[in-house]
C-alpha cells in the first residue's frame, strides 16, 4: 500500500496546484502560521498529472476565499478545497481580487510607497493570468512580482 | 459636468469629454489670464502651493492663476526650510496644508506623491509633477496650445522629440493625443526611447506610433514638433547623459524642411535643444505655450474649488 506523505485532513482547507517551490511564499502571503493555531502541513515538489506542484493543508480552519485569492499572484492555477469530514465540501480556483494591498513592494525605487510614509503598497490588478498588476501610486507595472513580495 | 472637489493627479483620471470641457472652459479664461478682464471668482479662497522640487513656470503660473481669480496662495518652493528637513512625512505635511487651504498644488520628486497627497487631503489636490511620473496640467496646457493654434487636436501629425524615456510630459501627452487619434512619431536617441508601456497604451487607443531617430525625415510633414530637454537630473549616471545630450538641435536650417504652419512646442526649460534663433520664427510657440499654463490652471482651480464663470 502506498503511504501518503501527507495524511488527509478531517476538516480544514487544502490549497492544491501551487506552482512548485512557492508553498512557503503562499504561507507568507496568507500570514500563516502567524495568527493561526491550526496544524499546517506543507508538501513541496509533489508529482502531479501536470508536473510538480506544492500543496498546503490547514487543519480545522476554512480560509475565506477572498483572502486566499491573493495567492493567485504567484500561483494563478492554484485550487482551494474546503474539507469537511474528510470530504471535499467546496472547491474553487483562485482569482485575483481587484486590488492587492500590502503584499507586493513597488519595483520603482522612487515610488512614494517605498518612502517612509504611513501607507501600504497598493496595486490594481490589470490581468489575471498571467498576473499583471499596476502600482496605484506611480502606475509602474512590476515584471517580477514573485521577487517583490514583501 | 461637475469637477468640484475633484483631484487632478493623472490625465488618465479624465475622460475625453471631460478633457474637452476643461479645454473649452480654459478658452474663457484667456482674457482674465491676460489681465484684460477682472473676476473675483475665488475671492477668499486659499491655495497651498507645495513645491518640493524646483520649478519656474508651473509654480509661477499656478500663483498667477490663483491671483487672477482673486484668490490667495500660501506655500513654499524650498523644502529645506520646512519640517520635511526634520523628517516629517509627506502625509503629515499634507494634513497641515489641508487644514490651511481650499486646494493643494504639489510638486514632488517621488512618483505617486500626488496620489498619496490626495489620500490624506479632504480638499482637492492638483499634481504639478511627481518625479518622472505624471504632470497632468502640463499635458492639458499642451493640448490647449495645439487646440487653439490648429483649431483641432484630431488629425494632426505630432512628433515627440528628445528624452522620451525619462520625460514626464511626453508620457502623459502621448496617451492624451492618442485619445484624439493623432498620428504620433517618436524621435529620440536609442537609449531614451519611449517606454513600451506607453507605446502599448497608444496602441490600445488605436494609434500606431512610429519610432525613429531620423528627425530630418520625420519633420517634413509634421504639424506639431514637441521638443523636450534631455534632463540631467533624471539620469542614473553622468556618463549616459553626456553620451546623448546635444543629439538633436532645432534650428532654422532644420525648419526650412518643415511645413510653413508647423508649430514648435517645448515644456521648457530648454538648454541647447532649441537654438535661440528659432525664437523669432513663426514656428516658435513655446513661450505662448508657457502662457497657456495660466488660463488652463485658472480653469482647473475654478472647476475644482467650485464656482465657474
Amino acid at each position: 500500500m502506498k503511504e501518503l506523505k501527507i495524511q488527509p485532513i478531517e476538516n480544514g482547507t487544502v490549497i492544491d496546484h501551487i506552482a512548485a517551490g512557492n508553498a512557503i511564499k503562499v504561507l507568507h502571503i496568507l500570514d500563516i502560521p502567524k495568527g493561526h493555531s491550526s496544524i499546517v502541513s506543507v508538501a513541496i515538489n509533489v508529482k502531479g498529472h501536470l508536473g510538480k506542484k506544492d500543496i498546503v493543508k490547514i487543519e480545522n480552519r476554512e480560509l475565506d476565499p477572498r483572502e486566499v485569492n491573493k495567492i493567485a499572484l504567484i500561483s494563478p492555477k492554484a485550487t482551494i478545497n474546503i474539507i469537511r469530514d474528510f470530504e471535499v465540501a467546496d472547491k474553487f480556483k483562485v482569482k485575483l481580487p481587484k486590488e492587492i494591498i500590502g503584499i507586493v513592494r513597488c519595483s520603482n525605487p522612487t515610488c512614494i510607497s517605498n518612502a517612509n510614509e504611513p501607507v501600504k503598497s497598493r496595486f490594481k490588478v490589470i490581468s489575471q493570468d498571467p498576473s499583471k498588476i499596476q502600482c496605484y501610486y506611480c502606475e509602474r507595472e512590476p515584471d517580477d512580482i514573485v521577487e517583490r513580495i514583501i | 459636468m461637475n469637477f468640484k472637489g475633484r483631484d487632478v493627479i493623472s490625465i488618465k483620471d479624465f475622460s475625453k469629454p471631460e478633457i474637452n470641457y476643461i479645454l473649452n472652459y480654459s478658452k474663457k479664461m484667456v482674457a482674465y489670464a491676460k489681465g484684460e478682464r477682472y473676476t473675483d471668482l475665488l475671492k477668499g479662497k486659499v491655495m497651498s502651493s507645495l513645491f518640493f522640487e524646483p520649478s519656474t513656470r508651473t509654480r509661477l503660473s499656478f500663483g498667477c492663476a490663483m491671483n487672477r481669480l482673486s484668490g490667495r496662495a500660501i506655500g513654499f518652493s524650498d523644502p529645506s526650510k520646512t519640517s520635511q528637513k526634520k523628517g516629517e512625512s509627506l502625509a503629515d505635511t499634507i494634513r497641515m496644508a489641508d487644514s490651511y487651504s481650499d486646494l493643494i498644488v504639489i510638486r514632488h520628486p517621488q512618483e505617486g506623491a500626488a496620489r498619496l497627497a490626495a489620500e490624506f487631503a479632504e480638499v482637492p489636490v492638483i499634481n504639478a509633477g511627481d518625479g518622472a511620473g505624471r504632470h497632468p496640467t502640463q499635458c492639458l496646457l499642451d493640448l490647449f496650445t495645439i487646440l487653439t493654434e490648429k483649431k483641432k487636436i484630431e488629425r494632426n501629425k505630432v512628433i515627440l522629440l528628445g528624452d522620451l524615456k525619462y520625460g514626464r510630459t511626453v508620457h502623459s501627452l502621448a496617451y492624451a493625443l492618442s485619445l484624439y487619434g493623432v498620428e504620433l512619431t517618436f524621435v529620440s536617441p536609442k537609449s531614451l526611447q519611449m517606454p513600451k508601456e506607453v507605446i502599448d497604451e497608444c496602441r490600445d487607443l488605436g494609434v500606431k506610433p512610429v519610432s525613429t531617430s531620423n528627425l530630418e525625415k520625420a519633420i517634413k510633414d509634421a504639424d506639431v514638433l514637441y521638443v523636450t530637454r534631455i534632463q540631467r537630473e533624471r539620469f542614473p549616471d553622468a556618463e549616459e547623459y553626456n553620451r546623448v545630450v546635444g543629439t538633436y538641435t532645432i534650428d532654422n536650417k532644420l525648419l526650412q524642411n518643415a511645413k510653413q504652419d508647423l508649430i514648435v512646442m517645448h515644456p521648457l526649460p530648454r538648454v541647447t535643444e532649441i537654438n535661440p534663433e528659432v525664437d523669432k520664427s513663426p514656428h516658435a510657440l513655446y513661450f505662448k505655450e508657457a502662457f497657456n499654463g495660466v488660463p488652463v490652471r485658472m480653469a482647473l482651480l475654478s472647476l475644482t474649488i467650485g464656482g465657474t464663470l
